[in-house]
């Protein structure tokens, strides 16, 4: 018990003094699932638009794909990817494994079922009728997909987060492909597991707080957004009694 | 007299149902022309394709000269605009709706603001270009929607039922833009309707489409004068009745539409004649109320349906009587099916066709 609590204080202590150990762990972890986010939204909303607005033979079943792979367990994403990456693989060639990229590249593909899932979702939730009046107004097919796309901009900013909580939480991956290697490739979930098998609980307890409390803040983050966008509104609605008047 | 659109033998079927058989139509330059027809006819399906949004199954589109092909269908859509039925708009503010069309078209950034105001204004929604579209009422989306097609100032307009779904003072300033339009900007514009009354005044043609065919077209009057003849055909048109007409010496006549109901009409006829009731011009009401109007029926709510800001009401009084009215009234009113009511019109609101 006495070294839980003497654990916590220690471990306020590193973050309140900025231990750099600990926030280039933080650094890394934040730097790696962003990359990783923005490659996944670069391939995965466009097969998400194409997957609710153009119709072709085996749809269902491409979706049923990415649906099924939304669980998948990160150790065995992690394990597959290490043998593709590894020496005697058929991408060892490129020397990913154990840098940075392997884990970018392994938490994008992680990410992509959820956030081609949801971005989907999103899409196919428009009023279909808004592709057709872009077009009437003049828009070639991309303008009006795009119209369509801005429609469903909240279910788009939520697949996105969704996919930066798995990203930033996510364990398997980052270990088995990025080998946890100190100040390089180690990141809050993997640094945690060394920590704490090493039993320097201390920066484990204090890379756990950080870890809850980034996930914590981006769901905050969104309630605020959410709440920003409805004053917005508001202040539209009625200008008249929050601009002062001529 | 120049034409600015034409359909040439355009045919279009879905997956089992032919809904437009070579259908010939030549648009004149500056003409405001009606579809008039029954719901189902054809007419949204011409409009979509005017609008280069659906494409024929067979069959030549032309506008202005030029035959549209797949490859200059998306340069060929700039040059017309569509207004649908049913009102879509973005999610976002007026201003931004109204100015998408113009953004597309890469239109000077400086005179963007101007362009936008003006269309607004014509539309009567001066002072709403920062109002989020969705929070606005049925009538002004759809205003918003025209002033969105209005802004760009295309040759071609195309507008599907533009005030079906409108209460009466949202559909006269639609009216009064539709003409303005049309005079001063020499817009040419084609007009799904089934609203007889509205196709009477404003259009300078009327093409009556029945089944994906195209049954009449002329002027107005020369239209109406063979209404009659086609007018079978469009028994499915709202509030369209044959009867027979007897002049009752006060200088109106009484129409048997049969099953016993009798329809008092301004004017003295004689013989065989078919009417129209603008659904908008039927009052409803619970019990029968001390009016001014010569036809009072009594008659079961046999259909209600919700049109945004309106509820349309079926009712049966011998005949079936369509009736519009607005949600607000309709609420207050707390008409549910089957329930007994009484429907009144002034024999003025009748027009014979």
């Amino acid at each position: 018990m006495v070294d839980i609590i003497g654990g916590i204080l220690k471990a306020l202590q590193l973050i309140v003094t900025g231990d750099p150990t600990l926030y280039g762990i933080v650094y890394r972890s934040l730097l790696f699932s962003g990359v990783a986010i923005v490659l996944a939204a670069l391939w995965g909303t466009p097969i998400a638009m194409l997957l609710s607005l153009r119709e072709f033979r085996g749809k269902s079943l491409v979706k049923a794909f990415f649906n099924s792979l939304i669980g998948i367990p990160t150790v065995v994403l992690g394990l597959v990817l290490y043998l593709i990456l590894s020496n005697g693989g058929p991408l060892g060639f490129l020397g990913l494994l154990y840098t940075p990229g392997a884990i970018i590249l392994g938490e994008a593909i992680l990410v992509t079922p959820i956030l081609v899932s949801i971005t989907y979702s999103a899409i196919e939730a428009v009023d279909p009728e808004i592709m057709n009046l872009a077009k009437t107004l003049g828009a070639n097919e991309s303008q009006a997909s795009i119209a369509v796309l801005k429609e469903a901009i909240n279910g788009v900013i939520l697949s996105n987060i969704a996919s930066f909580n798995r990203a930033v939480a996510e364990l398997g991956v980052a270990l088995l492909v990025g080998g946890n290697i100190a100040g390089l490739t180690d990141v809050l979930t993997t640094a945690i597991s060394r920590y704490t098998a090493r039993g320097e609980l201390d920066l484990a307890i204090a890379l756990g707080i950080i870890l809850m409390v980034i996930v914590f803040l981006i769901n905050a983050i969104v309630i605020m957004a959410r709440k920003a966008r409805w004053l917005l509104t508001i202040w539209r609605r009625s200008p008249s009694w929050i601009e002062p008047s001529p | 007299m120049a034409i600015t659109a034409e359909l040439k033998n355009v045919t279009k079927r879905y997956a089992d149902k032919t809904v437009l058989e070579n259908l010939n139509l030549q648009i004149q330059d500056g003409e405001i022309l009606a579809l008039l027809g029954p719901n189902g006819s054809g007419k949204t399906t011409i409009l979509k394709i005017l609008a280069l949004i659906e494409n024929p199954t067979g069959g030549e589109l032309k506008i202005m000269g030029e035959t549209v092909t797949a490859k200059n269908a998306e340069k060929m859509r700039l040059l017309t605009s569509l207004v649908f039925q049913k009102t879509t708009v973005f999610t976002t503010s007026v201003y931004n709706n109204v100015a998408y069309g113009l953004k597309i078209r890469k239109f000077p950034r400086e005179l963007l603001d101007s362009e936008v105001k003006k269309a607004l204004k014509l539309v009567k929604l001066d002072g709403f270009e920062n109002r989020p579209a969705r929070k606005l009422s049925g009538g002004e989306q759809q205003r918003v929607a025209i002033a969105r097609a209005l802004v760009l100032k295309t040759k071609l307009l195309l507008l599907d039922e533009p005030t079906a779904n409108l209460d009466p003072s949202n559909a006269v300033v639609l009216e009064e833009v539709i003409a303005t339009v049309n005079r001063e900007l020499r817009t040419t514009i084609v007009m799904a309707t089934h609203n007889m009354f509205q196709a009477k005044v404003l259009p300078n043609r009327i093409a009556l489409i029945n089944e994906g065919r195209i049954t009449e077209i002329g002027a107005p009057p020369e239209v109406f004068s063979k209404l009659s003849k086609s007018l079978v055909s469009f028994a499915a048109m709202d509030n369209t009745y044959k009867g027979k007409a007897h002049a009752s010496g006060e200088g109106t006549t009484i129409v048997e539409v049969g099953n016993g109901v009798r329809v008092e009409i301004t004017g003295q006829h004689e013989g065989d004649v078919s009417i129209f009731v603008n659904p908008q011009d039927i009052i409803v009401s619970r019990s029968t109320v001390e009016s001014s109007a010569r036809n009072v029926f009594k008659g079961i709510v046999t259909e209600i349906a919700d049109l945004g800001s309106l509820v349309r009401l079926r009712i049966d009084i011998g005949r079936l009587f369509t009736v519009q009215i607005t949600k607000r009234s309709f609420d207050k009113m707390g008409f549910n099916l089957g329930a007994e009511v009484f429907i009144a019109f002034k024999a003025s609101s009748v027009l014979v066709v």
